[in-house]
């Protein structure tokens, strides 16, 4: 069987969907999957994946509807608002949603594995986790990594 | 042809379609045949790739009027 790892570094809207749409697909092929969460992509494994946003400030790739000045970008709330229009932009394009695609990996057995180090970095309470994921270090990734046929980094 | 049972995926994008082919081919017997219509013009490619890298087996695919039609044959 082929295995694939990922490491997922990242916790906006944006960057939250390659390694669930890679491991979800990688699944479907029949590989075995697990995807490593440490630092920022710890905020992919919470229950309640609402606070997961997109911003605009620092994105200038970003397609914007209208030209917006950085200093408009700055204010508060343009956040939850590029957050609003991207997530309605997914859904009308036929975009499947953060929780559906993490589903779809968990009903493929994709494992998720949790950075213990993170967690107590930032205090974060299990609780707010989902269940069914382990926690470990760099070495449990290795320890399935060095045994994979792709290895990516998001 | 054949049709054993249908995948809609009309409105559905990447990887939708090819995760629900996945799904819907779980449940049916070897030699049996799933129709999918698809809007989605990645699918064209990744359909390709799905029975490739799985063994099941493209029967044929079309296009009519904006829709992608495949039909996938289980392993």
């Amino acid at each position: 069987m082929k295995k694939m790892a990922i490491i997922a570094t990242k916790g906006t809207l944006d960057m939250a969907y390659p390694p669930f749409i890679l491991a979800s697909t990688a699944a479907a092929l029949g590989y075995e999957v697990q995807i490593f969460f440490t630092f920022y992509g710890l905020q992919l494994l919470r229950k309640d994946l609402s606070d997961v946003k997109i911003s605009p400030l620092a994105n200038p790739a970003m397609p914007m509807p209208v030209p917006m000045p950085v200093m408009v970008q700055m204010l508060p709330g343009m956040e939850t608002m590029a957050t609003m229009m991207m997530k309605d932009k997914l859904k009308k394009k036929g975009v499947a949603s953060l929780e559906e695609l993490r589903d779809l990996c968990l009903e493929a057995d994709v494992k998720f594995v949790a950075c213990q180090m993170t967690v107590d970095l930032f205090e974060f309470e299990k609780s707010d986790f989902i269940d069914n994921i382990e926690y470990g270090g760099a070495a449990t990734f290795m320890e399935f990594a060095g045994d994979t046929d792709i290895c990516l980094f998001v | 042809m054949n049709v054993d049972k249908e995948l809609d995926a009309r409105g559905l994008n990447c990887p939708l379609p090819i995760l629900k082919t996945k799904k819907s081919l779980a449940d049916m017997t070897s030699g049996q045949v799933l129709k999918v219509v698809s809007t989605d013009c990645g699918s064209v490619k990744d359909m390709q790739a799905f029975a490739n890298q799985t063994g099941n087996t493209l029967v044929s695919q079309s296009e009519e009027n904006g829709e992608y039609i495949f039909f996938m044959q289980k392993k």
